[in-house]
């Protein structure tokens, strides 16, 4: 038998599906061996082991760990040595970093930011509807709702946005070259490196000002406060976009789905259908990927220390025995333990930020604008096959 | 019921205050969990054994 390619192709027409190969292989074995650019890692097909091996402290997220199973040549700093954060350290010195960002994601907070994201995605939808029709979402409204946000919170300048989003999709692409990569990462590097000495010299009331208190106390390097910045703006808008967008795909082509969310006032109906959208549509389609630190036996097998790990919570969030029919969108269904943000200390930093911002947008978009419908046929619509972070590079919509 | 946290271990995910807000808060400096109810009522076993099974650090443990 052939060692089968991780990543896998979709199925032709199935767009919110994770490829097919993939249901097929959790239903062989707990454990796949798969080819994976420059070498062979298994592949943790099924949720229960995922969400255990995640939480494994003898696992690394260190690209630099004999056997991490990287997609493609990976440089983990630009040329200026700004790296993209703890993303790809492991404790102590992960948590260590972690922590001195920890505090803007927390739940008051971000709750107490949620009037001001009301307000962003009203006045996006007033333009929204004096402008021309048909338009694209994603450029005219799901992009711009968490670039606005994220930039408020880091500090970043908004004008900026095309510069950052420009090169945020660069960065996370899966067909540029590793040279194309690496330009996008320096240019981000030096922009972050750059106004993270702005703030040195004037602070504001932002996280990247914060850090910077960090920086002159010596707990911190300025390169790493700006790879922090990297981390924080690229994982702030690309992953959040890409779920209004998608998301909204998602419920147009479920009418009966996009009604619960147009027909209620609760917001715990909402946060539901957040928890499920998370799940069923599991934008991080590329794999968390680890390597093994010590030997570790699973389902009778022993993974080798130097072995890598892919999971595809994608598949995971699929799991028969964790979700039944879960190739069903149900937006009623208890999908809270889903695994679209991960498992583990690396489980995503802003995950309270991203469910906010959704909770506010699928209660508003659909109720505001109840006549929404696309604009294309769904064949025609371009999907991000491209980019580690899944969704669609264009919406075009009307109503 | 009894629940343990390890605060060397949490990750600051807030998942635990979503999931049971009346016994799980975070620390203002860092968003590390605080425990605002070590033995709380029956009727909340369902969201506290919710807080448990979702934290991503596996640093909330409950004794029935």
């Amino acid at each position: 038998m052939t060692t089968p390619v991780y990543p896998m192709t979709r199925a032709e027409g199935c767009p919110f599906d994770p490829p097919p190969k993939l249901r097929e292989l959790q239903d062989e074995a707990a454990l796949v061996k798969v080819q994976v650019f420059d070498k062979t890692a298994w592949l943790v097909t099924r949720y229960a082991d995922q969400r255990k091996l995640l939480a494994d402290p003898r696992l690394s997220a260190d690209v630099s760990t004999p056997g991490y199973p990287s997609q493609t040549a990976m440089a983990p700093k630009s040329d200026d040595g700004v790296g993209i954060g703890f993303i790809l350290m492991d404790d102590p010195e992960h948590a260590r970093l972690r922590r001195m960002v920890t505090a803007p994601f927390m739940i008051k907070r971000v709750e107490a930011m949620r009037p001001a994201v009301q307000k962003i995605v009203d006045g996006l939808i007033d333009d929204l509807l004096a402008g021309p029709k048909p338009v694209d979402l994603m450029e005219a409204f799901a992009l711009p709702v968490p670039s606005l946000v994220i930039c408020t919170l880091l500090g970043v300048p908004y004008a900026d946005h095309d510069f950052f989003q420009q090169n945020s999709k660069q960065l996370i692409s899966l067909t540029a070259t590793p040279e194309e990569r690496g330009q996008a990462h320096g240019n981000l590097g030096a922009y972050l490196y750059n106004l993270v000495g702005e703030k040195l010299e004037n602070p504001g009331d932002d996280l990247l000002s914060g850090l910077t208190e960090r920086v002159k106390a010596g707990e911190l390097a300025r390169q790493d406060a700006a790879g922090m910045g990297v981390l924080l703006l690229l994982a702030g808008h690309e992953t959040t976009a890409n779920m209004i967008a998608l998301g909204t795909l998602a419920l147009l082509e479920h009418p009966p789905q996009l009604a619960v969310l147009q027909e209620t006032d609760d917001p715990k109906v909402v946060a539901g259908a957040v928890e499920e959208l998370l799940r069923y549509l599991n934008i991080t389609h590329n794999g968390r990927r680890r390597a093994v630190l010590e030997d570790i036996e699973l389902d009778g097998q022993v993974i080798k220390a130097g072995e890598g790990l892919i999971f595809p919570n994608d598949i995971g969030n699929r799991d028969p025995s964790a979700f039944p029919d879960p190739d069903t969108l149900d937006l009623h269904r208890d999908a809270r333990h889903h695994v679209a943000f991960g498992f583990g200390v690396h489980q995503c930093l802003g995950q309270p930020l991203a469910r906010m911002e959704l909770q506010v947008v699928y209660s508003t978009l659909y109720r505001r604008i109840p006549t929404l419908r696309r604009a294309a046929e769904l064949d025609e619509i371009p999907f991000k096959h491209d980019g580690s972070v899944y969704g669609v590079h264009s919406l075009p919509v009307t109503w | 019921m009894k629940i343990i946290i390890d605060q060397d271990k949490c990750v600051a995910s807030g998942q635990c205050v979503t999931a049971a807000v009346d016994v799980f808060d975070q620390r203002d400096e860092d968003g590390i969990v605080v425990l605002l109810n070590d033995n709380p009522p029956e009727d909340l076993a369902a969201d506290v054994h919710q807080a448990a099974a979702v934290c991503p650090a596996l640093a909330i443990v409950v004794e029935d």
